[in-house]
């Protein structure tokens, strides 16, 4: 069996010797004997070979589509080589959270490159640290905004339905009510929502591009939002965020969104992470850890985990969120991505995915799948063809290739990245057309 | 050193993506104006930065990590080499279940293990670190008592030792905390305890081992008042190392219990995160659980909702890669490993202890689990060296310090956890060092205060960093 335990049965004996104890046992004392385990149904330890040989088994079992064309929230981008080899390293893999500044300012200031380049890509003056994915992000953005008279919550019908579901979790710890702005034509019914909010209004929260893929009318929305009195929130995809009017630009209060495309492998939902990014107005009720730069006692410009009398080891009970471990490792892995991309790079990103998007939006009507909506989109789209969604997909996943997310059996939403060639998205449309054609 | 932004300049960059071989589309929506500063640097140039910043990290590799309630023990390469199989990292969370069997017995092979390693009847991966957990199994509590319409359970007791989370997460869950102290010995006051229950109590949130590193060995007891006015007893899992495969949270009285697989499964902290959370319960409440449940339908495997679930507490399935390392560690540990371990912390907090008392006084000297709390009270008292002092003095002999002032209840506290994964060499090496600086801050207090001297930057302004926040990087040209 497998053991990590430097210290042999004798000096183990021996110090249990040395503090005056006679066994194991005897450390176990205060343990009232009825309840002690008597036997641990697990299987037996085993020898690092043997376990590696099952994991392996257990990878593959599952399949490994090497063409892709779903996002829905998990986008498939491609990693560039350095990533893995600096967020592999040993250091910043196994610090635990730098309380301790002196000795971790590798681990501060790569926060604190993080928190800038979150904010150059949102245009927000101040981001925490990161959350734990886009949906609890969200979550903890609205629970940012929620006062005392103000206390009902506003999302659009257009959000990834697993946000909304987070929302509605928190919220219904929280006491809060959340009310659905329902969509019109693919888009957040702006209508609806001006008649919805009033005094009690908290805060509404879009997400954009939404979840059709569509661009929303976000200054519109935000205007409203702002005019009832309420905090604007916006999700937003950061590959987008590299081309579209930034969440600052459209006015928005929070900017918050899940950061998978930046680096991050699609691993069957996790580690990803959120991002959390405000205007400098709500910068104190931010949740989570957040660097701040200060000089040491020489003067030597450092970095420093700031602003802890927010949080919840100092606050308790007072806190506004409970946040301490957070996804530090994929933060990092964002900000090696974003610095190997650079500014041409995030463009180019952008673009390819625009580009690819729309040409597979094309073959596909070509094929005989109709496109829903018309107004501008990202990477993603849906398509409308009666009764063919199970046939269509089944298709490609027997030719090795992971289409759209099946909406109903007439609507499938398709994402098309960087990684996705012509040659790709032309088998993907051939594949299709027999299906339809059959 | 520099930062990414000063580093490199215009021009320089990593080549990495494809010309577009297909008709360019141009965005039809409004578009930023505002510029995206990001840094411009060759591979080469980006590499070495890394490198430089890892320089300056203490992780578990770089030596002695004894900080109280985080378990810093060394985390095993072979769990990494399972994270990153491809068959785990390519997998695409909306994939049919047809193709995604590997991953659903991943989840279900650790529920199975964890299940019964705490004694629970189910459990949820879901939650992606240790705070999540518990506002997930506050909120099962409260979907317990909404379900009967018992509205008037409104209070979360909770001992004054407790982690700030556990009042933090209550306050998230809409709950009054009731904050009960501490007795003399440092675990719950029966009697205190038996006057704050009531038909309002929702239920208890507790750590045991507690965070002075004691087992309360009235544990029995305890939860069983609290049974008995109506309540639920939650469990911190946050000590579990001390007792894995010796006493089970289910066992004890327990109904909900939260794990950390970064601490004690032993998958690596990560500078922060990303941790795993998982939330244990016993039957009456799975119906309640978050998520979606793993089940075997017809020699598959498949997703299956909780009837009566609380909802999402995060997308999809928790920190999937994160799960993988656990199992990985479970699987090698096994049913003698895994005791032995617990065997092990608990005897290296012992030994550390010994070795130590007859100089630093210990806030409760009786046999400790697998960490203990030294107060230096007395020092600071006596010299002005402070539990701080002695911290920093530790950082210029490789040491990361203790926690500090940690928990509340025990002054100038320093709380040392030296896990099994230390050799007796090693804490031989540490006392030394702990009793040298002992010597030292009783010579010569006044140079105590100067140190760390040998550190990449020496102690910081905190003041000034809360007081004129300076929280990006503002020197990009215009």
């Amino acid at each position: 069996m497998g053991s990590y335990l430097p210290n042999t049965e004798q000096a183990q004996e021996e110090m249990l010797r040395e503090i005056g104890a006679d066994s194991f046992d005897a450390l176990f004392a205060h343990i009232p004997e009825e309840v002690r385990v008597k036997d641990l149904n697990l299987p037996s330890g085993k020898s690092e070979l043997e376990v590696m040989e099952e994991l392996e088994n257990m990878a593959e079992k599952n399949r490994r589509f090497r063409h892709i064309f779903r996002g829905a929230g998990a986008y498939n981008h491609y990693i560039p080589a350095i990533v893995g080899s600096v967020v592999g390293k040993e250091e910043f893999v196994t610090a635990y959270t730098p309380y301790q500044a002196e000795i971790s300012q590798g681990i501060l200031q790569s926060i604190f490159e993080y928190q800038t380049m979150i904010c150059e890509l949102t245009g927000m003056d101040a981001s925490n640290a990161s959350v734990y994915d886009g949906a609890t992000a969200a979550a903890e953005a609205v629970a940012m905004c929620r006062e005392r008279k103000r206390d009902r919550v506003y999302v659009s019908a257009a959000v990834n339905p697993q946000v909304l579901q987070v929302i509605k979790t928190y919220c219904y710890a929280s006491n809060a009510v959340v009310e659905i702005i329902p969509e019109k034509n693919g888009v957040t019914d702006i209508e609806a929502l001006r008649g919805a909010l009033n005094e009690t209004s908290a805060c509404f929260y879009m997400q954009q591009p939404n979840f059709y893929g569509i661009l929303e009318d976000a200054d519109a929305l935000g205007s409203i939002v702002h005019e009832a009195g309420a905090k604007f929130i916006m999700g937003c995809n950061p590959i987008a965020l590299a081309v579209m009017k930034t969440p600052a630009e459209c006015g928005a209060d929070i900017a918050v969104g899940e950061g998978q495309p930046l680096g991050l492998g699609l691993a069957f939902g996790g580690p990803y992470l959120g991002f959390m990014a405000a205007s400098s107005k709500m910068l104190r009720k931010l949740p989570g850890r957040i660097v701040g730069e200060t000089v040491d006692r020489d003067g030597k410009r450092a970095y420093v985990l700031t602003l802890q009398a927010r949080e919840q080891h100092i606050r308790r009970e007072k806190a506004s969120s409970n946040i301490c471990s957070n996804q530090a490792l994929c933060a990092l892995t964002a900000s090696v991505y974003l610095s190997a991309m650079g500014e041409e790079g995030m463009k180019q990103a952008a673009s390819l995915c625009i580009s690819k998007a729309h040409y597979l939006a094309a073959e596909l009507e070509k094929a005989g799948l109709r496109p829903k909506y018309s107004q501008p989109y990202f990477h993603e789209f849906v398509t409308v063809k009666q009764g063919k969604s199970s046939k269509i997909l089944n298709k490609l996943e027997e030719n090795g290739i992971l289409g759209g997310l099946m909406l109903s059996e007439d609507e499938i939403l398709w994402c098309a990245t960087e990684k996705n060639t012509k040659a790709e998205i032309d088998l993907a449309a051939a594949l299709v057309k027999e299906v339809c054609e059959e | 050193m520099k930062l990414i932004f000063e580093r490199g300049k215009e021009g320089q960059h990593c080549t990495l993506l494809p010309v577009c071989d297909v008709p360019v589309t141009d965005l039809k929506a409004p578009k930023r104006e505002r510029p995206l500063h990001l840094p411009h640097v060759s591979e080469n140039e980006l590499s070495r930065h890394y490198t430089e910043l890892a320089g300056q990290v203490h992780g578990v590799n770089n030596g002695f990590y004894p900080l109280g309630s985080c378990t810093m023990k060394y985390n095993p390469k072979v769990n990494e080499k399972a994270a990153s199989l491809r068959g785990f990292t390519d997998i695409h969370p909306l994939q049919p279940k047809h193709t995604v069997q590997g991953c659903l017995e991943v989840i279900k092979r650790s529920e199975d293990m964890l299940c019964e390693i705490t004694g629970m009847d189910a459990m949820t991966m879901q939650p992606a670190a240790g705070a999540h957990g518990e506002f997930t199994g506050l909120l099962l509590i409260k979907a317990y008592h909404d379900s009967r319409h018992d509205t008037k359970r409104r209070k979360i007791i909770v001992p004054d030792s407790a982690h700030g989370t556990n009042p933090a997460s209550a306050a998230m869950v809409g709950y009054d905390v009731v904050s009960i102290p501490s007795g003399v010995d440092g675990c719950v006051d029966l009697d205190k305890l038996k006057e704050a229950v009531g038909e309002d109590t929702a239920g208890l949130m507790l750590t045991n081992p507690n965070t002075v590193g004691l087992f309360d060995k009235n544990i029995l007891a305890i939860t069983s008042i609290i049974h008995e006015a109506g309540g639920l007893a939650y469990y911190d899992g946050a000590n579990l190392n001390a007792v894995m495969g010796i006493v089970r949270p289910g066992d004890m009285g327990f109904d909900v219990v939260h794990l950390n697989l970064h601490k004690t499964f032993s998958t690596p902290h990560g500078g922060g995160g990303p941790g795993s959370g998982p939330v244990g319960c016993k039957a009456f409440l799975q119906e309640f659980l978050p998520g979606k449940q793993v089940e075997e339908k017809e020699g598959a495997l498949a997703f299956a909702l909780p009837k009566h679930t609380v909802g999402n507490v995060k997308a999809f399935y928790g920190n999937f890669l994160v799960v993988v390392r656990a199992l990985t560690y479970l699987l090698t540990l096994g049913k003698e490993g895994i005791p032995e371990a617990a065997e092990n912390a608990v005897l290296n907090a012992n030994y550390m202890m010994h070795k130590l008392k007859d100089i630093y006084p210990m806030a409760y000297d009786e046999t400790c689990m697998h960490e203990f709390v030294m107060t230096l009270e007395k020092m600071k008292h006596e010299t002005d060296v402070s539990a701080m002092d002695i911290a920093k003095a530790l950082l210029d002999y490789g040491i990361h310090p203790p926690t500090m002032y940690f928990p509340l209840i025990v002054h100038e506290a320093l709380m040392i956890e030296p896990t099994e994964t230390e050799s007796r060499e090693t804490l031989d090496e540490v006392i030394g060092v702990f009793r040298e600086i002992y010597d030292k801050a009783r010579e010569n207090p006044g140079a105590m205060h100067e140190a760390p001297v040998g550190t990449y930057v020496r102690r910081l302004d905190e003041v000034r960093a809360a007081r004129k926040p300076v929280l990006r990087f503002a020197g990009f040209e215009k």
